[in-house]
């Protein structure tokens, strides 16, 4: 038999990064839980910058012909707060805590491709600085998020170049986090950890990767021939040339209804985990649960025209789609029953996590609601495009999936830093969101169908939209301090002792079961999972009537601990750092911009070979190795 | 624990106060009140969505504040609760009843749908709306409205008798009409007339409506479509059947020169080189009756004065705004396609002098 020799040294473009601690041990980290505290603090820096154009807006909007914006730069403030808060803030938000959560929920060490997780990061930061720099190079996107053309191929500023190139930059980061979680969920749970044990915020993301793999080439091929219409003179959108506006319309909403669906369905995964802790009960109907996120998730393909109901598809469309859009409030609804039916009977405990979970329940039925009226297909000729619309999406994305992640930033800080929040300051926080939101957009509900359109930079007086609006621009202040008020406790939760127990909830899923933080090897052993709420059922035994004993010796007793250094003694070999992933997304914005500028098209060759360098580096280092 | 029940009583009283607020007289946009027969059908159908909503709203929000008052952790309770996993039937019963209450929502959705897409016949008045950026334009195609040189067209305000069927073909068509602008997508919508619709260049998208009563009924474009499009206004000015006749008879006039004076002078600038040198009034407007204006990138202007609004209706039609407007329409309105022609005051006043006399 032939032997296989092993070489011990290989052909290497650069060496193997070995700061532990420092700018390069997070610049060359490819560990998932710093990686996913990378996206989160990324994701709140870009939700200051969209909470700011934000307020730029209320202030415009706060009476009639305001004048502290001009029209071109209200176009791109209001274009830039949605492309900001869908693209990078609640997807990455997402990220973040699927990046940090779900290897530890399933049990794994890190995501099956540690340095392409790395890479993901990174290309989604160098996408959105991309888009953040139109800001001085010639003008923001002015377009709106969704780009319509003609109007969004013929402006003649350069911002919805911009946004073309800097949203397939972030497109390209999303596919390749999607395929890398995507693979992790399903290769890489823990012995025992089968679908049917998952916790439901890994099975939410589970879904979301399959949606974001097979929406994201959708929007890609749109974007490249808007790029193209806008750069190279073709004619996909321009009717006088055989194009047809309508043709965005189609690609960019069979995407964009998806969107919606990976932005909250990890939202819904955090509210499934919140809900039964604090309620101290089992969540109501797992598996219902977990399959109407998955029906979701298939109607969701089939649900875009929704968008379009006054675009003219004629009435056999226009009822197949608003009946399609009805068909998918059936499991929606079934989620809210069952978070519903957790809370019966439960043991109910008013921590901060819980009120966040009990908001966005409460309000996503409101977006929920006025979604069904959207599918009511001659009430949405009236409500496209007014503020109605503004409202239910708000009540969907902000009360609903903001909200969830300022309960799972303090449901899971003391995991992830080692440190509690305050209880009375957080509590706070829930409620200066809970007025300001709902004084914000309860009122736009009420705009909307008294006709006042979206994206207008100014409304005349007389039309009875005045008082509304001012009670929007207060409640957008509101809003704002009970942000300001989480960011001060946040940064001064930093200076308190790392002192959070292993378990300060006594929850359910696995994550808990090991210290706070996790050591870098996240387990000292791969647990084996017996059950689902595995970690709950090592601490209590239940009989057969449901009633619960602690365990002698279990879990309930304290958790496992760390064993200082990253895998010392344990013979565990984690991914080693890597210069590659960072180097390679660098090249992506180099790219972007010698597309943009035709003097520049050299940069564009350079930003490619670049890539490809770094690729090539990439492909010659082994993955992990002895360091 | 009784402060969040307090609180979410008070957002629901408050909630119903708007609701009840939000039909106010003073918003003449406002969809909730219906001025025809069109969109009184649509409210028709959302009214009772609307409670179905409500009700639901209500109950679900009712449960949720009574399962946290009622099973809200007290002091000194130990133990954990009993661990309830699920109940299919429950299940099965909160999956179907949804789907029962939107099979009822469904069906007159439906029809509605149908109903409204129906190309109207008889006695209808046939008008073909053109979005530019940013001001509408009204083109009456029925051949009673024939001017000899094509159909009655008019900006900004569309004209109808009351209790008449109209209908609106949307067009943005960039070979049709060489507007000043590019040809994007509007959308064309009277809160209190009909449901909206897009403008969609390269397609023709329908509207059928008629108005009640006579009144103003104002609208605007809603689909964002460049740097003013919060000034794409319009207004709906329906008249009895013997106004709208003579308004029309009115209009199918040629303009009549100015016999002297000032609005003389007018013409001739109007028609000649400006003294500027940066154009001239004609390559953009038509003015029928004066042979040489035949733009077509701008609004028609034969009866101009005759309009209660210009520019999108941004402006009401005063002889005050008119002059400024001349001045410098750019910064009159953010992004105008008529350009400052840094016109001379004498032109300038000899300009607004002709305009108003464009009855």
């Amino acid at each position: 038999m032939a032997t296989v020799s092993i070489p011990t040294t290989r052909a290497r473009l650069l060496g193997r990064p070995r700061a532990k601690t420092g700018l390069w041990s997070w610049l060359t980290t490819v560990d998932h839980k710093r990686i996913g505290i990378m996206y989160g603090f990324a994701a709140f820096f870009f939700f200051l910058a969209g909470g700011v154009e934000a307020l730029l807006i209320r202030v415009q909007l706060a009476g009639p012909e305001g004048r502290v914006l001009s029209a071109e730069a209200y176009n791109q403030i209001f274009t830039m707060h949605g492309v900001t808060m869908i693209f990078l803030v609640v997807m990455p938000f997402g990220a973040a805590l699927i990046n940090y959560l779900v290897p530890l929920q399933i049990g794994a060490r890190d995501v099956a491709f540690p340095r392409l997780n790395a890479f993901s990061f990174w290309a989604f930061l160098a996408g959105g600085l991309f888009l953040y720099s139109s800001f001085f190079l010639g003008g923001a996107p002015n377009g709106g998020w969704f780009g319509y053309p003609p109007n969004a191929s013929t402006d003649p500023s350069p911002g919805m170049t911009f946004y073309a190139i800097g949203l397939t930059i972030t497109g390209i980061a999303s596919t390749a986090s999607a395929i890398n979680l995507g693979v992790t969920i399903i290769n890489m749970r823990a012995p025992g950890m089968s679908l049917f044990r998952m916790p439901v915020f890994s099975w939410m993301a589970l879904v979301t990767q399959f949606l974001l793999i097979f929406s994201l080439p959708i929007i890609t091929v749109a974007l490249i021939q808007l790029l193209f219409d806008r750069r190279f003179g073709t004619h996909f959108f321009d009717p006088v040339a055989g194009g047809d506006p309508i043709l965005w319309q189609h690609l960019f909403w069979l995407f964009g209804h998806p969107e919606v669906y990976i932005l909250i369905l990890p939202a819904m995964g955090i509210v499934s985990e919140i809900l039964p802790v604090f309620s101290r009960k089992p969540l109501f109907g797992y598996q219902f649960v977990v399959f109407s996120g998955i029906a979701i998730g298939f109607i969701g393909f089939g649900v875009w025209a929704h968008h379009m109901f006054a675009a003219g598809l004629g009435p056999v469309a226009n009822t197949a789609f608003g009946l399609s859009t009805m068909i998918i409030a059936v499991p929606t609804g079934v989620k809210i029953f069952n978070w519903l039916a957790t809370l019966w009977r439960g043991d109910v405990r008013f921590r901060v996590p819980m009120l966040f979970a009990i908001g966005f329940v409460s309000q996503f039925v409101v977006g929920g609601l006025s979604g069904v009226t959207h599918a009511v297909v001659p009430a949405d000729y009236n409500q496209t495009d007014t503020y109605y619309i503004v409202a239910h999406f708000h009540y969907v994305l902000f009360g609903g999936a903001i909200f969830a992640f300022f309960g799972a930033f303090y449901y899971w800080w003391p995991k992830v830093f080692g440190r509690m929040l305050d209880e009375r300051v957080g509590k706070a926080v829930f409620w200066l969101l809970f007025v300001g939101f709902n004084l914000t957009f309860a009122p736009m509900h009420i705009l909307g169908l008294q006709g006042m359109p979206r994206r207008i930079y100014q409304y005349p007086d007389g039309f009875g939209w005045n008082l509304w609006n001012l009670a929007a621009t207060v409640g957008a202040f509101i809003i704002a301090v009970g942000v300001l008020v989480f960011l001060v406790q946040a940064a001064a939760s930093f200076r308190r002792p790392k002192d959070a127990p292993a378990d300060p909830w006594d929850a359910r899923t696995l994550e808990w079961s090991i210290p706070s933080p996790p050591p870098e090897h996240n387990f000292d052993e791969i647990p084996v999972v017996h059950a689902l709420d595995d970690w709950w059922h090592r601490k209590y035994a239940e009989d057969r009537g449901g009633v619960i004993h602690p365990v002698p010796a279990g879990g309930a007793e304290g958790p496992g601990t760390g064993h200082g250094e990253a895998g010392a003694g344990h013979g565990i070999l984690l991914p080693s750092p890597s210069y590659y992933p960072i180097l390679a997304s660098l090249g992506l914005p180099l790219v972007g911009y010698g597309v943009m500028y035709e003097r520049l098209w050299w940069l564009a060759v350079l930003g490619g070979l670049w890539v490809a360098a770094a690729l090539y580096g990439w492909a010659l280092e082994p993955s992990a190795e002895e360091g | 624990m009784r402060k969040l029940r307090t609180v979410r009583l008070a957002g629901a009283a408050a909630a119903l106060a708007l609701l009840l607020a939000s039909c106010a007289e003073n918003a003449p946009q406002d969809s909730l009140r219906p001025a025809g027969p069109y969109q009184e059908e649509i409210h028709r159908l959302f009214v009772p969505v609307f409670w179905v909503a409500a009700a639901i709203f209500f109950l679900v929000q009712g449960a949720l504040v009574y399962f946290l008052y009622r099973y809200r952790h007290r002091p000194g309770r130990e133990g954990i609760p009993p661990q309830v996993h699920g109940n299919t039937r429950l299940e099965i019963a909160w999956t179907i009843a949804p789907a029962l209450i939107l099979a009822f929502v469904a069906v007159p959705t439906v029809t509605t749908i149908f109903d409204l897409a129906r190309r109207p016949s008889g006695d209808v008045l046939h008008v073909q709306v053109v979005g530019h950026q940013w001001w509408w334009e009204f083109r009456y195609t029925d051949p009673a409205y024939d001017t000899g040189q094509g159909p009655l067209t008019t900006a900004n305000q569309l004209h109808v008798p009351v209790g008449r069927t109209v209908e609106l073909t949307l067009t943005a068509d960039p070979q049709d009409v060489l507007g000043a602008g590019n040809a994007v997508i509007h959308s064309f919508w009277a809160g209190r007339l009909f449901g909206k619709q897009d403008v969609v260049p390269g397609r023709e998208n329908r509207i059928v409506f008629s108005a009640d009563e006579p009144g103003v009924y104002p609208g605007q474009c809603y689909e964002f479509c460049g740097l003013s499009h919060a000034w794409m206004r319009f207004e709906i000015v329906a008249q009895t059947q013997e106004d709208f006749e003579a308004w029309v008879r009115a209009q199918l006039q040629p303009a009549v020169a100015p016999a002297g004076g000032l609005a003389a002078r007018g013409l001739d600038v109007f028609t000649g080189p400006l003294s500027s040198g940066l154009g001239t009034c004609i390559a953009c407007h038509t003015i029928r009756g004066v042979e040489t204006a035949a733009g077509k990138g701008g609004p028609d202007l034969t009866h101009l004065a005759s309009r209660d609004c210009f520019a999108g209706c941004k402006f009401r039609l005063t002889e005050e705004n008119l002059r400024a407007w001349l001045r410098d329409p750019p910064a009159m309105k953010e992004g105008s396609f008529m350009p400052n022609y840094r016109l001379t005051d004498e032109e300038i006043d000899a300009l607004v002098a002709f305009l108003l006399t464009l009855r």
